[in-house]
């Protein structure tokens, strides 16, 4: 295993940020954490980063123990933090020639690692780092967390805040650095992402909801599901809210998403309930679950 | 039925700083009630088109009436006739829940009266009795976002601009946020929002997307996923802004 989690726990004064989580990620996997903000992301990676010591169980990276051999982790390990972790007013070279020279490295000794990242953000090698757009400011603090080659690389919220074009390169980088043999810890709140990743966990409130294959977890969605729609959005949310036999309803994008109670559902009883509601243009239709739906199921019990 | 009114119309709107061309002649309508989600890669020119629409950013060229005022003549009169929300800045986590809706009122030109009318009615709708005098700062993301989108509704604007309101917010909490923009757009004040979520572009009326400074699409989530031939947002997105 690469990463061991066993139970871990760990409070900031009242608030307990993560509740005795335990998962395994396998060597080589990209493993996700999907969650919202103050799920405990965060505390759960500068608990594996030995950046801070949890309350209660144990951990290891890389074959190494989190507190007892933390100076191991850090030599192992690349870690891009949420917030932008560079010298911003340093350049692109020079940050990336600083965080090689203390991991007693150089550029060229591992630049085959960071080629296909770096040739991307070169043309700027002589700006400010601080003077960078966000697109590349998240690639040169990838190219820094890589540059000591490490075996395990923890990235937090990489994507936050950034557009879709972006976060679709960044996301095809990664899958490449897999290629290459490392593990990767990545956390998101999109929820998109999820179906990226080869193992996902599901944390809300410090405490997982669910370990699986993106595939798996959406297959457990114990309901059927469908699409409705109407010519009057805010009007069909009220009416499906007040329907005796809705089980749950979350607008998605132009539909709303709605489960029954009953096993024996049936659509034109609830066409003829929307009808009755001076509702038009009533489209119902199945649907297949998103990890969201699951992730919203799970998190309401 | 009744001719629509547009509550925001810009033509040819363009924003140079020096050589560069941040906004490239935009032209486009937004109706009263309607929910308009305006998209673009980062640097692609949201920003610095919303400062315009807000009053914030005289127009280098071109012309835009919001809310029924001049952007070059009228600014003023804009901001009051508005409201603004952003993910970066919405409250002050220093001060109560209440303090936060008196100092907004306050600055709205709210009289005292009214503020306080309005602030117990926001907090009870927003079931918030219990918090009430408890920092802003204490709170969860979810109910800052809620709090601060009403806060921004405060003074009745005509046009609420949202930035990037929910992000980071878990899936519950963002399905609450958007019953809350349906509502307010049912009410008749228009919703002009800008998300990097693109499934949440599905949930707009209309939505626009921008690249290198110019409007490259606009239409409705369904139309635009016709015209692109793909079935979600986020790939139109990528047609576009890919080339």
């Amino acid at each position: 295993m690469s990463i061991t989690l066993k139970h871990i726990s760990k409070s900031y004064g009242e608030l307990k940020a993560i509740d005795n989580i335990s998962f395994d990620v396998k060597e080589g996997e990209l493993f996700g954490l999907i969650g919202p903000d103050g799920a405990g992301k965060t505390t759960l990676f500068r608990v594996l980063t030995t950046l801070l010591f949890a309350d209660e169980g144990n951990a290891s990276v890389a074959g190494f123990d989190v507190v007892k051999d933390y100076k191991s982790i850090r030599n192992s390990v690349g870690y891009m933090p949420g917030k932008f972790s560079l010298y911003q007013d340093l350049t692109v070279e020079e940050n990336l020639e600083f965080f090689a020279t203390i991991f007693g490295t150089t550029i060229e000794e591992n630049y085959d690692l960071i080629e296909d990242i770096y040739v991307q953000i070169e043309p700027f090698k002589n700006r400010r780092a601080g003077k960078l757009s966000g697109g590349m400011k998240q690639k040169l603090a990838l190219c820094c967390a890589l540059i000591h080659k490490p075996k395990v690389l923890f990235l937090d919220e990489p994507t936050t805040g950034v557009d879709p074009v972006s976060r679709k390169e960044f996301w095809e980088m990664l899958k490449r650095l897999q290629e290459k043999g490392i593990t990767i810890l990545v956390s998101t709140p999109y929820m998109d992402e999820a179906a990226l990743c080869d193992r996902i966990a599901l944390i809300q409130d410090g405490e997982i909801l669910e370990i699986d294959t993106p595939k798996s977890i959406v297959n457990h969605y114990p309901k059927e599901l469908y699409n409705v729609k109407a010519s009057n959005m805010y009007q069909l949310i009220n009416s499906l809210k007040k329907y005796e036999h809705q089980y749950s309803v979350f607008p998605f994008g132009e539909f709303v998403h709605y489960a029954d109670k009953r096993s024996n559902f049936n659509t034109d009883e609830l066409k003829a309930y929307l009808e009755s509601e001076m509702l038009s243009e009533i489209l119902i239709e199945t649907t297949n679950p998103t990890i969201e739906d699951v992730f919203m199921e799970l998190a309401r019990e | 039925m009744m001719k629509q009114e547009n509550v925001i119309e810009a033509i040819g709107l363009t924003k140079m700083f020096g050589d560069f061309t941040a906004v490239n002649k935009i032209t486009f309508e937004v109706k009263k009630g309607e929910i308009f989600g305006f998209l673009g890669a980062n640097g692609a020119g949201k920003t610095t088109a919303m400062k315009m629409l807000i009053g914030i950013s005289i127009p280098s060229s071109g012309e835009a009436n919001v809310a029924g005022y001049n952007v070059f003549t009228h600014a003023e009169n804009i901001k009051k006739n508005i409201g603004y929300m952003s993910q970066k800045f919405a409250l002050y986590d220093d001060l109560t829940v209440k303090e936060n809706i008196t100092f907004f009122g306050g600055i709205y030109g709210l009289k005292r009266k009214e503020i306080k009318t309005k602030s117990e009615a926001l907090i009870n709708e927003l079931g918030l009795n219990e918090v009430a005098n408890d920092l802003v700062g204490s709170l969860p993301l979810g109910w800052k976002q809620k709090i601060a989108f009403s806060v921004a509704l405060l003074h009745e604007p005509k046009i609420i601009f949202l930035d990037e309101p929910t992000g980071g917010v878990d899936p519950i909490t963002r399905r609450q946020f958007w019953e809350m923009i349906y509502k307010t757009a049912h009410n008749g004040t228009t919703v002009f929002v800008t998300t990097h979520y693109m499934d949440e572009a599905e949930y707009c009326d209309r939505v626009s997307i921008m690249v290198n400074g110019k409007i490259e699409a606009l239409n409705t989530p369904k139309k635009l996923k016709e015209q692109f031939q793909v079935d979600n947002m986020n790939d139109v997105f990528l047609k576009l802004a890919r080339g």
